[in-house]
C-alpha cells in the first residue's frame, strides 16, 4: 500500500505527546519527593532552633532518599534524550535490544497503571537491523497498549523478540482475551500505514493467544517518508 | 480533636515522607499505596481528609473520588497530583473533590486544605 504521511505524522505526534506526558508525570513525581525532603530538612532545623537535636541517622535517609530520586530522574530524562533523538533518521541501523529496553522503560509507567506485567524476552545475541526506530516504538506501542486490553486475568503478557535469517518476529503472548473481531477493530489505517513504513505484516492467532509482528530487517534506506 | 488525614499515593517515598511531616504538624495519618487498600480504611474508619493523587495503578483517581464519596458522602477529598490538565481538574471538582493541588506542593497550602476539610466535615455531621 502507498503510505499516507499524514497518518504517519498524526501517530508519530500523538505517541510522542503520550511519552511526553508520562515523562513529565514521572519528574514531577520526583521532584516532589525532593520536595519534601527539602521540606523535612526545614522542619528538622527549625526543631533544632528550638532545642531538639538531629538525628544524624534520619538525614542520612533523607540523603540517599534524595540521591535515588536524583538517579531516577536522570535515567528518565537519558530515556527521553535517546527518544528524542531516535526520530534523528528516519532509517538507520539500530541494535533491537537496545531498542526493546528502551521502550520499556518509556511504557513503564503505562503497564504499571494498567497493572499488567510484561515478560520481555529478547535474544541471546544482539541483533542489528536497518529501520525506522521511532516508527518501530510507534507501532510496538500500538500493538502493547492493544495487548494490556487483551490480556487475561492474570495480568501478564510475554513479549518475546526472536530473529531469523531475513526477519524478525515481534510476539505479544498471554493474550486470553484476544479474539478475530477486537483485532480487526485494533487494525486501522494508522496501524496500517506504520506497517507500511517499516515493511512489516502484522498478524492475530487467537487459537495461540498472540499477536504478530513480522519485521523486515533491513527497510531500503532513502526510500521512505 | 486533631485532624485525621488518609493519605494515598503509589509512590512509597513520597507517601512516607509527607506522612511524617503531617504527623510532626499534629495530625494523625494513615496510608495507603492503592485506592483498593485505601478503601477498607474508609470503610472502617472516619477521616477528614483524603489526599490521593489522580493516577494510580489499577483504579485511579477518578473511580476512587466516586466510589470513596459514594461510601462516604461527608468525606473531604483533595486530589494531589502531577500535571493535571485543567479539564480534568473541573470533572474532579464536578465529581466531589474538595479541591486539586499540584505536586511538588506547598505543605502549608495543603496544611490550610487540610483545616478546611476538617472544618467543613465536622459541620456536615
Amino acid at each position: 500500500m502507498g503510505v499516507k504521511p499524514d497518518i504517519i505524522a498524526e501517530a508519530g505526534l500523538q505517541f510522542f505527546g503520550r511519552i511526553s506526558a508520562s515523562i513529565s508525570h514521572e519528574l514531577k513525581n520526583v521532584l516532589a519527593i525532593i520536595n519534601e525532603n527539602a521540606g523535612l530538612l526545614e522542619d528538622l532545623t527549625l526543631m533544632a532552633d528550638r532545642g531538639q537535636p538531629i538525628d544524624p541517622a534520619r538525614l542520612k535517609v533523607m540523603a540517599a532518599t534524595v540521591q535515588k530520586q536524583i538517579r531516577r530522574g536522570d535515567g528518565i530524562l537519558k530515556n527521553m534524550n535517546r527518544f528524542a533523538h531516535s526520530i534523528d533518521e528516519t532509517v538507520a541501523d539500530v541494535d533491537l535490544n537496545q531498542t526493546f529496553e528502551l521502550f520499556m522503560a518509556l511504557t513503564e509507567r503505562s503497564r504499571t497503571m494498567r497493572g499488567v506485567e510484561v515478560d520481555l524476552q529478547l535474544p541471546a545475541s544482539p541483533i542489528t537491523i536497518a529501520t525506522a526506530p521511532f516508527f518501530l516504538m510507534n507501532l510496538l506501542w500500538l500493538c502493547l497498549d492493544f495487548s494490556l486490553s487483551a490480556g487475561g486475568e492474570d495480568k501478564r503478557i510475554d513479549l518475546v523478540v526472536e530473529a531469523t535469517e531475513n526477519s524478525v518476529h515481534i510476539r505479544f503472548r498471554r493474550l486470553s482475551g484476544l479474539t478475530e473481531e477486537l483485532f480487526a477493530a485494533f487494525l486501522s489505517e494508522r496501524e496500517k500505514n506504520l506497517l507500511a513504513v517499516l515493511e512489516a505484516s502484522l498478524a492475530a492467532k487467537p487459537e495461540s493467544q498472540e499477536v504478530a509482528v513480522r519485521l523486515s530487517k533491513n527497510i531500503k534506506k532513502g526510500a521512505k517518508s | 480533636m486533631p485532624a485525621k488525614v488518609l493519605i494515598i499515593d503509589d509512590e512509597k517515598d513520597f507517601l512516607d515522607i509527607m506522612a511524617e511531616r503531617l504527623a510532626a504538624r499534629g495530625m494523625e495519618v494513615s496510608t495507603a499505596t492503592s485506592a483498593e487498600d485505601a478503601h477498607k480504611l474508609i470503610l472502617t474508619e472516619s477521616y477528614d481528609a483524603v489526599i490521593m493523587d489522580l493516577m494510580m495503578p489499577e483504579m485511579d483517581g477518578f473511580k476512587a473520588l466516586k466510589l470513596f464519596k459514594k461510601t462516604r458522602p461527608d468525606i473531604q477529598i483533595i486530589l494531589l497530583t502531577a500535571n493535571v490538565p485543567e479539564e480534568k481538574c473541573i470533572e474532579a471538582i464536578k465529581l466531589g473533590a474538595m479541591d486539586v493541588i499540584e505536586k511538588p506542593a506547598d505543605l502549608n497550602f495543603l496544611t490550610q486544605k487540610i483545616e478546611e476539610a476538617k472544618t467543613l466535615r465536622r459541620k456536615q455531621r
